[in-house]
């Protein structure tokens, strides 16, 4: 069980995090929810006692500033800005950290082969691409088998195939029943990963919701392509468009078919509607 | 805390220490220096070879004063400050470590990144005077200078951990660094002695002043060991021997010993109280 009571973080005059309250049962996958200066990283570095704050927080009933050490044992923890000794190779690397930790040499191949790393076990950490560093930050968290894993931003310095890999290690991690928060401000994220979604805002925590309820609360949109046979009526975009408008939806052609704005959970909407109205969707796509 | 996690950082250090290129080049610059007064020693009385243990040993001090200070704060000044600025220590931090093991397995690595550097630069003109040089009859008195000498590393080191732990910019703590290095060279014989002629500081106020400084206190124990009399230094020395007579030497490794603790202390502390890593 991890809780935050009251904890504000100030620098200077600007407060970070604002008597933010949260509790995270075990086994639980919490998703830190907010845009860039909500609190999200300020949090998870006061539970690492990287920060001084007001307020307490305890993991498993170990104060995290008092007994520090012990609770970052129970932590696997994957930074936003992956900083690694550039000289050290991937293996030196995890050698140096598994002793810290008390893993072993067995647990360190055992887990570059679950990040597919295996290969690259001798190319310096320096040398290393952002997915592999961020693949790497994986295997370091999870060498002592820690039973909470922190995870800060972790795709965002990912392409889209490297974030699809990487969450599909989460989603591995997630089911041997780590307790898990991280920190996010992409939907999918948080809908593949999280059991709970806390949103931040300035420093304050202003919701608690579950992961599927998200997109609503915040008004996410996302724009689809839709596309219509190619023997489709050639007046089909025509009379699509003020179908669209006429129920409320911004759209716009755009070559071949159609742009058209969606609640982010919601994107099927529309397509129900065109197939409804006898304008079949061949095709769509996110845009 | 816990030591082996201590002696995991250590390690980790020492290594940094002897891959660093700077830390390489002053351990070379040394070791050829001291080779070549070690055959030079002997150029002032008209012969040519390897001097002995002794003559080598005093004209060391010289050398001594200079690349041993300037090595010590340029890696204890890059110790945390570096590690902060690439973001490392965050991530190190991050980890099952304390502060203190941090910043005290840091210290011992560094320690003996110096042990290493001193030992190679004085064991290899050791090495070339016991086989080469006709006079190479007592070593004691060059080995008390190597250890003298890493006192006096200690002393800078626990400086440049002090500067590197209160600021996160290494190019800042390597600057204030060598500010130091300037500071202390010139506060040597030439500091003091228009120091005491600008302003007629008595005598004894003068042995006194110069004990602010390690690299003085460094250099009166040395000559002080080696010639067993600090006449060399003029009327504050004769004051010196005089007021302390036996406890003179002790009085010097005790401020060596201050010069170690007090800044690494006060690193440590900083280090240990600093709100955000």
């Amino acid at each position: 069980m991890i809780t935050f009571t009251q904890v504000t973080k100030r620098f200077g005059n600007f407060t970070a995090l604002a008597a933010f309250d949260l509790t995270v049962a075990p086994q639980q996958a919490v998703a830190l929810w907010g845009p860039n200066g909500a609190g999200k990283t300020t949090a998870i570095k006061c539970l690492l006692d990287l920060l001084r704050y007001q307020g307490t927080i305890t993991v498993d009933g170990l104060d995290a500033h008092r007994r520090g050490k012990a609770v970052r044992r129970l932590l696997g923890y994957v930074p936003q800005e992956l900083a690694f000794y550039p000289r050290l190779s991937t293996v030196e690397t995890a050698k140096f950290y598994a002793r810290l930790k008390d893993a072993s040499d067995a647990r360190i191949l055992e887990l570059l082969e679950l990040v597919d790393l295996t290969d690259h076990r001798q190319k310096a950490v320096g040398a290393l691409s952002g997915g592999m560093k961020q693949r790497l930050a994986l295997a370091l968290a999870l060498l002592a088998d820690p039973p909470i894993l922190i995870l800060d931003e972790p795709t965002s310095n990912l392409d889209a195939a490297a974030r699809d890999h990487f969450l599909s290690l989460l989603r591995q991690v997630k089911d041997e029943n780590k307790t898990i928060i991280f920190t996010s401000h992409r939907l999918e994220e948080v809908e593949q990963l999280a059991d709970k979604v806390v949103v931040l805002k300035a420093g304050r925590r202003e919701h608690e919701c579950a992961p599927e309820e998200l997109a609503d609360l915040i008004g996410a949109t996302r724009q689809i392509k839709l596309r219509f046979a190619p023997d489709a009526p050639d007046d089909v975009m025509t009379r699509a468009l003020a179908l669209l408008h006429a129920q409320g939806y911004a759209a716009h052609p755009n070559g071949t078919g159609l742009i058209v704005t969606v609640a982010a959970g919601a994107k099927a909407a529309p397509i129900g509607l065109l197939n409804g109205a006898d304008m079949p969707v061949a095709d769509f796509e996110l845009e | 805390m816990s030591l082996k996690t201590l002696w995991i950082l250590a390690e980790k250090e020492l290594e940094d220490a002897l891959r660093n290129r700077w830390f390489i080049l002053y351990t070379l610059a040394f070791m050829a220096l001291s080779l070549a007064l070690s055959y030079l020693a002997l150029a002032g009385a008209g012969m040519v070879g390897f001097a002995g243990f002794g003559r080598t040993a005093a004209s060391l001090i010289n050398l001594v004063l200079l690349i041993v200070p300037l090595m010590a704060l340029t890696i204890g000044a890059q110790s945390i400050a570096g590690e902060e600025e690439q973001g490392t220590l965050t991530y190190l931090m991050a980890q099952p470590i304390s502060r203190t093991e941090l910043f005290w397995g840091k210290f011992l690595g560094l320690a003996l990144g110096l042990l290493a550097a001193l030992l190679l630069g004085f064991g290899v003109a050791g090495l070339v005077m016991a086989t080469q040089s006709a006079s190479a009859a007592d070593p004691e008195v060059y080995i008390r200078l190597v250890v003298l000498a890493y006192l006096l590393s200690l002393t800078m080191l626990s400086v440049g951990m002090l500067v590197s732990a209160f600021t996160n910019r290494t190019g800042v703590a390597i600057g204030v660094g060598l500010f130091l290095w300037l500071i202390f060279v010139f506060f040597g014989d030439l500091g003091l002695m228009g120091t005491a002629i600008a302003l007629r500081v008595p005598i004894d106020n003068l042995f006194y002043l110069s004990l602010i400084n390690p690299l003085q206190v460094f250099k009166m124990a040395a000559i002080l060991d080696i010639n067993t009399s600090l006449d060399i230094l003029g009327p504050a020395g004769v004051f010196a021997l005089q007021e302390y007579g036996d406890q003179l030497f002790s009085l010097f490794m005790g401020v060596l010993a201050l010069w170690i603790i007090v800044p690494a202390t006060a690193a440590y502390w900083r280090l240990n109280t600093k709100a955000n890593l």
